[in-house]
């Protein structure tokens, strides 16, 4: 419980510096495009400096990253491997997500095996630029051990599958992106949307399949198109 | 005997102000366990101890909230955190329309913007279960789901044209203490997407297995209660960067040992 104050302290504080960032500037523009991150007066013409806008955060931040990349969250992850990333540490590379959890017994091994068959049809010079994320929903049992068994199992252990354990609030806000519902219907148990997303190297959704066993064309497609 | 009794319910009361100190502004809900209308197994849930805010978050409120936190602001929010209709209804980044009352409850609101604001002031958005938990108290039971006349007064409210634009706190206040639950506008929780029902945004899912893993598990365990229904139903067709009209917020808070 502490924890999850604490957790929620931080998140806030994290937006606080972020409106921390005033900067000040001659109205003159006596030295050009000199700023000042306080007030005070010009040292040329002696005018009050004024506070200017920043107007990164429409387009790109300072990292680079748009208005709806998914690497917008910053909630922290535990890999398998047992690193802790965030979602930004996975940029750079063609994004195929799905959320999961290891002890699922119904659809899960579908939508595992659904993954496998678009991995199967994408070239291997294809696939260094592609990363197979499985998210799990069920934070408190997928521990990174659990998901390490289960990616071994699986034969999902190669470099370009990436298994994530979050936190309870990290994982909601994660599926509300994706637009991924999901409900725990008894201790072992969850009821979830089935969803596979494709991603651009920015973070940026680009497709997504909806249900079981479906015909995966388009997810190729997405995924030939942004990895060539 | 009488006065025993009395006294005996005042030591109570004491005893409890003693215990929990109550936070400005919210009341003390005492948790229980209860039968939703959509449960996990469709059977009980337990709700913890909590607080929760008596009325929703106010315009004005909301005004301070994005002074102070300026990514919030309308002109600054990014795309992935709120649609196009984010503070439809405010004539810039710091300042409502002139039409709009500060004392309503702020509405055009994204999930994500709703749960930054809760998370800025040390509390978070009530789960489902517990939003449903106190809404299903009136003016004087803990439980008035069997009464005919509360779910009148709640299907009364729904057909009530622009109810937003109503200034918070002017339906009756329930037994926990809290105001506008009903009658003003519908609220985000913390868990809608947990909600797995949606005959609009999903295809009619109902029991296809084929998009939800284990949906048959999930079934209306009172089709009677109508307006809790159309609620788990909104929820089901809500996406969290969805900005509405009648659509607000109010935060809850855990209560520390």
């Amino acid at each position: 419980m502490l924890f999850m104050v604490v957790m929620s302290f931080s998140a806030c504080n994290s937006k606080r510096s972020d409106s921390d960032l005033a900067v000040y500037q001659c109205p003159m523009e006596c030295e050009g495009d000199k700023t000042y991150n306080k007030k005070g007066s010009c040292p040329v013409c002696k005018m009050d400096l004024q506070p200017i806008e920043i107007e990164d955060s429409t387009i790109l931040d300072e990292d680079g990253i748009s208005d709806e990349s998914i690497f917008n969250l910053t909630s922290n992850w535990n890999t398998e491997e047992g690193e802790v990333i965030q979602l930004e540490d996975l940029k750079g590379k063609t994004l195929a997500m799905v959320m999961i959890y290891t002890t699922c017994k119904a659809a899960c091994p579908r939508l595992v095996a659904d993954m496998r068959n678009i991995e199967s049809k994408i070239p291997k010079e294809n696939i260094e630029d592609l990363r197979f994320v499985l998210v799990s929903i069920d934070p408190k049992i997928d521990t990174p051990t659990r998901l390490k068994e289960f990616a071994i199992e699986n034969e999902m252990d190669g470099e370009q599958w990436t298994f994530l354990q979050g936190t309870e609030s990290g994982v909601r806000e994660f599926a509300n992106v994706l637009a991924v519902k999901y409900k725990q219907i008894s201790p072992m148990d969850f009821s979830h949307s089935n969803i596979i997303s494709v991603f651009n190297p920015e973070g940026e959704l680009i497709h997504q399949q909806e249900g079981l066993g479906v015909d995966n064309k388009e997810t190729v497609q997405a995924i030939l198109d942004l990895t060539n | 005997m009488k006065s025993q009794a009395f006294r005996l319910l005042f030591v109570l009361l004491v005893f409890q102000t003693v215990l929990y100190s109550q936070s400005e502004g919210m009341a003390f809900i005492q948790g229980s366990r209860y039968i939703p209308l959509y449960g996990r197994d469709s059977t009980v849930v337990e709700v913890k101890d909590f607080e929760m805010d008596k009325y929703p978050v106010t315009n004005a409120e909301y005004v301070d909230f994005v002074k102070k936190y300026p990514k919030w602001q309308k002109s600054k929010v990014i795309k992935l955190f709120a649609d196009d209709s984010y503070l439809t209804n405010w004539k810039n980044d710091l300042e409502l329309k002139g039409s709009e009352n500060s004392s309503s409850p702020v509405t055009y609101v994204s999930w994500f913007a709703a749960k930054a604001y809760c998370e800025c002031q040390g509390k978070r958005l009530p789960t489902v279960d517990e939003w449903e938990y106190v809404a299903m108290a009136d003016e004087t039971t803990k439980d008035a789901r069997i009464k005919p006349s509360y779910n009148e007064q709640i299907l009364a409210w729904y057909e009530a044209p622009r109810s937003n634009e109503n200034l918070i706190g002017q339906t009756p206040k329930n037994v926990w203490g809290v105001f506008d639950l009903h009658g003003l506008v519908w609220e985000w929780t913390l868990d809608f997407n947990s909600v797995l029902i949606t005959g609009e945004s999903r295809k009619d899912v109902d029991k296809d297995s084929n998009l939800f893993c284990g949906s048959a598990a999930v079934n209306a365990t009172d089709l009677m209660n109508y307006a809790a229904f159309m609620r788990y139903a909104i929820r089901g067709s809500l996406k969290a960067k969805y900005s509405m009209k009648n659509l607000g917020f109010r935060c809850v808070k855990d209560i520390n040992e």
